[in-house]
């Protein structure tokens, strides 16, 4: 009897003593998260101040600030929204409503699955050749946000068909009793339905084409320029291009500078995201079903 | 009044009009599917698509200078040389095979605990906590990872080891794997959450500790999808540019020690894109590297997701 009653105990402290190692290692993973953070507010936040937000860099970006920057970021962001989120969206409704289950569906989602994977100078190369190339948009900010467009269609698909699937079937078929056809079912009830789970989606791709670098390199961002970009066929800087700038190609560029562009775009992209986990959240507890 | 006015209308108008109605709405559909079906078709149109570009751009210097063996088995990379120009890139390969497994040796053991921690150890508050740390980790955009890199372990690498320059494969390997943990933590979970519950139950009602449980039962149970974790996290990996490019210090030579600078394939397009002259030659052996590095992900991720389908269906 005590010979089983050690071993059990033993097997419990072995149970523990593991237990407790995989939480270490997965608490291993705050750590680099808080040192970043806490490094990039330590020396990013001395620089931050109105004139490095809202002035245009001067003296080969050794002074000034950093706002035609952002402002190209958030034209980025929001032109390739424009091509990925219809897109993506339609063709989310086409995978979870329409498409049946067969080799031509599974070919689609290998696809999506393989559009994902591709690395992102791939997709750079891509957009030089289709965008810039062939269909002759130049490196423009057309080019450079259908790049981005292409890599983060994906994503939105992936998040629309999740939230789509979400939605119990019985609402459509309730639809389709009253007479309501495929299409009108699903723009009245299962798309609004599914509005939250598209936005955290949408979120998503904000803050992944925000960060993005590599796809914009070749395609429409540039190092540096004066003015704001006056039309979709104009170049712009872009804070991911100008971090990369700033850290490897100009000499001379006082420290807080870098750290400081860095922290803009951390910040923005942390705040996207933490917008995307609340409204999830908060749609999470307010399900109607 | 609706009701009145119909009513008013002789019989036969009232039926063509309705028709009318019926058809226009039997097509207006009609139109609408299509649409749809066409936007379904986009991924597989657009893979197509970057496939035909940049092989496009890679197929003069694939029939004209292109050698296999100079390719893949020479390691001198001198496109710009005005004596002579060579375009082996096995030193590139080696760049990214090193930094690959580097960070796979860093990745994978965190990488599978925390999902085997998440999923089977911990309790549901932390798991959401644990989660959102990912999703953070997985959030910050490779320019600041090659940032960090720069600014960050650069001199740390130097004072520890007290080696002369701090970018190197350690580097890269360390960053890459902070990287790619994110990607092997969600897709180990995922993995591991698809295996029943029976299966825990069972195993439990046959006296196993939680500890047995999983080792014996969930992570065998679930060894395809954590293959197929190990395998997207290394594709993460292979493809990473940004932060590479700044990260492993620039120097194309066949790695000896984690000390070395190197330079990767997606990293050489990145530094090398910009000087090349359209449609010379550079160019397009540059366009050819990037046909690689999309046949590898493309093998990458048919083989993962190919792990990962075959492994649902069987449970």
């Amino acid at each position: 009897m005590f010979g089983l009653t050690t071993h059990l105990q033993n097997k419990r402290r072995k149970e523990r003593r593991v237990s407790f190692l995989l939480g270490c290692l997965t608490l291993c993973l705050v750590l680099p998260i808080a040192f970043i953070v806490g490094v990039l507010l330590f020396k990013g936040l001395p620089a931050i101040c109105w004139e490095f937000l809202a002035a245009d860099p001067i003296r080969g970006m050794t002074a000034g600030g950093i706002f035609p920057a952002i402002i190209g970021t958030i034209y980025l962001v929001l032109l390739s929204l424009l091509f990925c989120v219809p897109i993506g969206v339609i063709a989310a409704v086409y995978l979870s409503e329409y498409a049946a289950d067969n080799w031509f569906t599974r070919a689609i989602n290998l696809a999506i699955v393989n559009l994902a994977g591709v690395p992102s100078i791939v997709h750079a190369l891509f957009g030089l050749g289709a965008f810039v190339l062939f269909l002759k948009f130049g490196t423009s900010l057309l080019a450079a946000s259908a790049t981005l467009a292409v890599m983060n269609l994906p994503v939105v698909i992936t998040a629309t068909r999740e939230s789509l699937e979400a939605v119990p079937r019985q609402f459509r078929e309730a639809c389709w009793n009253l007479g309501a056809t495929r299409w009108q079912a699903i723009r009245y009830v299962v798309l609004p339905n599914s509005l939250p789970g598209i936005l955290t989606g949408v979120i998503f791709a904000v803050s992944r084409a925000a960060g993005e670098t590599a796809p914009i390199l070749f395609t429409g961002a540039v190092f540096y320029k004066a003015e704001l970009p006056q039309s979709i066929l104009d170049q712009c800087m872009a804070l991911s291009m100008h971090l990369f700038t700033l850290s490897t190609q100009v000499v001379g560029v006082p420290e807080a500078f870098p750290y400081g562009t860095a922290l803009v775009l951390v910040g923005i992209v942390f705040a996207v995201n933490t917008l995307s986990i609340a409204l999830r959240f908060y749609f999470r507890t307010h399900r109607k079903w | 009044m609706q009701a009145v006015d119909a009513k008013a209308l002789p019989a036969l108008q009232t039926v063509e009009l309705s028709s009318f109605h019926k058809r226009l709405r039997i097509w207006g559909e009609k139109i609408i599917e299509a649409l749809i079906l066409i936007c379904g078709l986009s991924a597989i149109i657009l893979v197509l698509g970057i496939f035909i570009f940049v092989f496009k751009e890679a197929w003069p210097f694939l029939l004209s200078r292109f050698s296999w063996r100079e390719f893949l088995t020479s390691p001198e990379w001198y496109p710009d040389s005005a004596t002579k120009v060579r375009y082996g890139a096995l030193a590139l390969f080696a760049g990214t095979a090193s930094i690959t497994i580097g960070s796979m040796v860093v990745a994978l053991p965190v990488g599978l605990g925390t999902a085997i921690y998440i999923s089977e150890f911990c309790s549901p508050r932390f798991k959401e906590i644990a989660k959102i740390v990912i999703e953070i980790l997985a959030a910050i955009p490779s320019v600041v990872w090659g940032f960090v890199a720069i600014m960050i372990l650069n001199p740390l690498i130097i004072k520890l080891f007290d080696v002369p320059i701090g970018l190197n494969i350690l580097n890269a390997s360390v960053i890459l794997a902070l990287m790619a943990i994110p990607v092997i933590v969600s897709i180990g979970e995922d993995a591991l959450r698809a295996v029943p519950d029976a299966y825990r139950e069972a195993a439990e009602a046959l006296g196993a500790t939680r500890l047995e449980t999983t080792f014996r039962v969930v992570v065998p149970a679930a060894k395809n999808g954590l293959f197929a974790a190990l395998l997207l996290g290394m594709g993460r990996a292979i493809g990473e540019t940004m932060a590479v490019l700044m990260a492993t210090g620039h120097s194309i030579h066949m790695p000896t020690s984690v000390f070395d600078s190197v330079r990767t394939l997606t990293a050489t397009i990145a530094a090398e894109l910009g000087e090349a002259p359209k449609g010379g030659e550079h160019y397009q052996a540059l366009f050819t590297i990037g046909l690689f590095l999309f046949a590898i992900s493309f093998i990458v991720n048919l083989t993962a997701d190919f792990m990962v389908r075959g492994f649902r269906r069987k449970i």
